[in-house]
């Protein structure tokens, strides 16, 4: 099967290991993959600040981009959402009739990482392998933006030497919300407290999810007071064998 | 504006939302109540949500009859003046709240009221009502428990269900104690409601005239209908001689049996209740029953305007449950005076901006993270993190226009932002400079601890990483080279 590797703006720039580790995931369950050198943003800070022909024109560079793509593989909730939730209002609303079927053609063969893997390649055991102690946060936008449901728990599940710890108040933000971050920066950072006391909680030694954008919230947070956890993106954790174990950076 | 030398939550005079919040997230007991009541009415609405299977039809079939409302408002409304008319009561129609308010006092001078109770009505605040009758020597007494709390107390409402959602029961005691002089009253429960019931007994059997509100208006036969939990809402619509019933336009059904899809899903969302304790419904007056006469005062205030906007007008299906405000991950830290007006929460921060048309409390749409629960809980389904974005769209297109803006960081980062997507070599090379203006920023263990300007508000409270040697774009171009 063939897949295109949207990596995203933030991914590419903060986090390349998460899709080095995608790569190695993939590759390794046999998928070609292909990433094109044109892809930057999917526009979603940009619709979610107010700045909707900003948003429209990322939107738009997007969908023309991936068109010809037999699957797109987004490691990012988020931004799956943003296509899914705000392109079809983007596209009515500023699009002409072509861009609006080119985007309807596009939308179905658009996953987000554990959705590819459990719904498109019908994998739950990736053969992975983590030796550590781990709860998992469900994103906002994975959680109710795409209902992914059981999904990432079910892959974390079949990780070999791996210690799932359940999280409390699993269904709570984070406070992150891109730019919400830093205009209500003490309310977003009042959020981040309390979240950050479910996580450490569990006494894990890694706090993992779909979404990098929470994970920098958290680990920023973690690194800042010296928490002695870490987070890790899932794919990285779906990526982890015995011979090739996770890169773990900070 | 301020009546009577009294704070009013106004979304004219209040500060930016993320000004507001700072002051009430020091303010630890506030916080702590808050995060309390919320948890406790959430678990129990939970709770009851979850034993209902056709939960979910439920609220596809109450937000339709609310959209049915809402598109024939007119006609619905029409129906209503006519059949309440019929049945002895009186219709007003009020523009805006000044106008309101002036029938209000016009109808009180009539009756030679100086004095009048009231039920809890939301309505009634956002026109303020109560300053200005106070000013116009009228005396008003709030019969519901939170709301005398906030009366006596001379505090503001946080919640619009539990208005004194963030006083305590200690809280409570001292209020009470001090202001009906009762100066060994102890913080139980019992006892505050036993010290609140006797202070209202002779209110109720001694003031002919009320004021209240309107959960639902029924189209169809005319009828009001109020629910509540204490009991002091029936003592007002019974007793007195003179009933005022204040609602906003929105407010109305089309058919009598729309009730029974509308009041599961308002007790279960509002308070955590298979059935609210107390539901009256009437109409028009009824001779030796009731009210001799009855006024409702159909009132406008901004909501024309809401309705004639095709994407928001989703937000006037709402039944005022507070489902959303017990949700939100953002109320639960800030609780409702940093909203600055009386519709706090999730459907405040859409509400109260768009009822000043857009001028006002722009902060608003901003004051949330998009985690989308609001929309999840919303019995009437009101897409409320759409319209969130819709309104932030609607400031960013009057700002942008502003030669003020235009070196504005925000405004400047996004329109540099939306050149460097534009290109992937732009976007690469931003990336490069990126990695080499924050060297300067990261610290020997390869994290940044202190930015300057907006990235200043990450790194009060959190860490970055500083950014990684090679971006993933890079190396994915040196691999397919290698295999080359």
């Amino acid at each position: 099967m063939r897949a295109s590797l949207f990596i995203t703006c933030y991914n590419d720039t903060l986090f390349p290991e998460t899709g080095r580790a995608v790569v190695a995931l993939l590759e390794r369950l046999g998928v070609e993959l292909d990433f094109h050198p044109a892809q930057t943003c999917c526009g979603q800070m940009h619709a979610n600040t107010g700045f909707r022909a900003e948003a429209f024109s990322q939107a738009k560079r997007l969908v023309r981009l991936y068109r010809d793509s037999e699957n797109v593989v987004i490691p990012s909730s988020s931004c799956v959402a943003m296509i899914r939730d705000q392109y079809p209002g983007l596209f009515e609303e500023l699009g002409n009739e072509q861009l609006r079927g080119e985007f309807r053609a596009l939308v179905p063969r658009v996953y987000e990482l554990s959705e590819f893997l459990i719904d498109r390649l019908g994998v739950e055991e990736v053969g992975a392998y983590f030796p550590h102690r781990v709860t998992y946060h469900a994103s906002c936008h994975g959680l109710r933006g795409l209902n992914l449901g059981d999904r990432p728990l079910k892959l974390l599940a079949k990780v070999r030497g791996m210690e799932l710890v359940p999280l409390p108040n699993l269904e709570r933000c984070c406070g992150f919300g891109g730019t919400f971050s830093v205009k209500n920066g003490d309310v977003s950072s009042a959020m981040l407290a309390v979240k950050l006391e479910d996580v450490l909680q569990t006494g894990a030694e890694f706090c993992t999810a779909l979404d990098n954008s929470c994970l920098m919230h958290l680990g920023g947070a973690m690194h800042r007071q010296f928490a002695g956890m870490r987070t890790i993106h899932m794919a990285q954790i779906l990526a982890s064998t015995e011979q090739m174990p996770a890169e773990v950076a900070g | 504006m301020s009546v009577a030398g009294q704070p009013i939550l106004d979304p004219v005079l209040a500060p930016p939302f993320p000004k507001a919040a700072l002051t009430v997230l020091r303010d630890v007991q506030l916080r702590k109540n808050v995060a309390h009541a919320t948890d406790v009415i959430q678990a129990k609405r939970a709770r009851l949500v979850a034993e209902k299977p056709d939960w979910q039809a439920l609220r596809a079939s109450a937000s339709q009859i609310r959209d049915e409302a809402l598109d024939n408002l007119g006609s619905y409304l029409e129906q209503f003046e006519a059949q309440c008319t019929a049945r002895g009561g009186a219709v007003h129609w009020a523009a805006d709240a000044a106008e309101a308010r002036a029938i209000i006092l016009g109808i009180l001078k009539e009756e030679n009221a100086s004095e009048v109770i009231k039920i809890k009505t939301m309505t009634s605040a956002e026109i303020q009502l109560n300053p200005y009758l106070q000013a116009a020597g009228v005396k008003v007494f709030e019969t519901d428990l939170a709301e005398i709390i906030l009366q006596l107390g001379e505090l503001e409402p946080s919640h619009i269900v539990v208005p004194a959602l963030h006083v305590n029961r200690s809280q409570v005691r001292e209020i009470f104690a001090r202001t009906m002089g009762l100066s060994d009253l102890s913080d139980d429960p019992q006892a505050l409601t036993a010290a609140a019931r006797h202070y209202l007994r002779r209110k109720f059997l001694e003031i002919p005239t009320a004021i209240g509100g309107a959960n639902f208006l029924i189209a169809e036969t005319g009828a009001v209908a109020v629910v509540e939990s204490e009991g002091n809402g029936r003592m007002c619509l019974t007793l007195p001689r003179t009933l005022i019933t204040l609602a906003g336009i929105e407010k109305i059904l089309p058919r009598y049996n729309d009730l029974e899809v509308m009041l599961q899903v308002l007790a279960r969302s509002a308070t955590g209740e298979r059935m609210n304790p107390y539901t009256s419904l009437w109409t028009g007056v009824t001779p030796g029953d009731g009210p001799e006469r009855f006024h409702v005062l159909l009132l406008d205030n901004g909501r024309s305007a809401i309705r004639a906007r095709e994407r928001e007008r989703q937000t006037l299906r709402c039944i005022r449950c507070g489902a959303c405000l017990n949700a939100c991950p953002v109320y639960r830290q800030t609780g409702g005076h940093a909203y600055g007006s009386v519709y706090p929460g999730p459907i405040g921060a859409i509400l109260t901006p768009q009822l000043t048309g857009m001028k006002h409390a722009q902060s608003l749409p901003y004051a949330s993270s998009l985690c989308g629960v609001c929309y999840e809980v919303c019995p009437v389904k009101i897409n409320i993190p759409e319209i969130l974005i819709d309104l932030r769209a609607q400031v960013t297109d009057q700002e942008r226009k502003k030669a003020a803006r235009l070196f504005d960081p925000m405004y400047l980062g996004m329109r540099v932002a939306n050149l460097l997507f534009s290109r992937a070599w732009l976007f690469h090379w931003a990336q490069w400079m990126s990695r080499i203006g924050s060297k300067v920023f990261t610290r020997k263990d390869g994290w940044i601890h202190s930015l300057p300007g907006m990235g200043g508000e990450w790194t009060q409270t959190r860490d970055l990483r500083g950014l990684p040697k090679q971006t993933f774009h890079a190396w994915w171009k040196q691999r397919k080279q290698a295999s080359r």
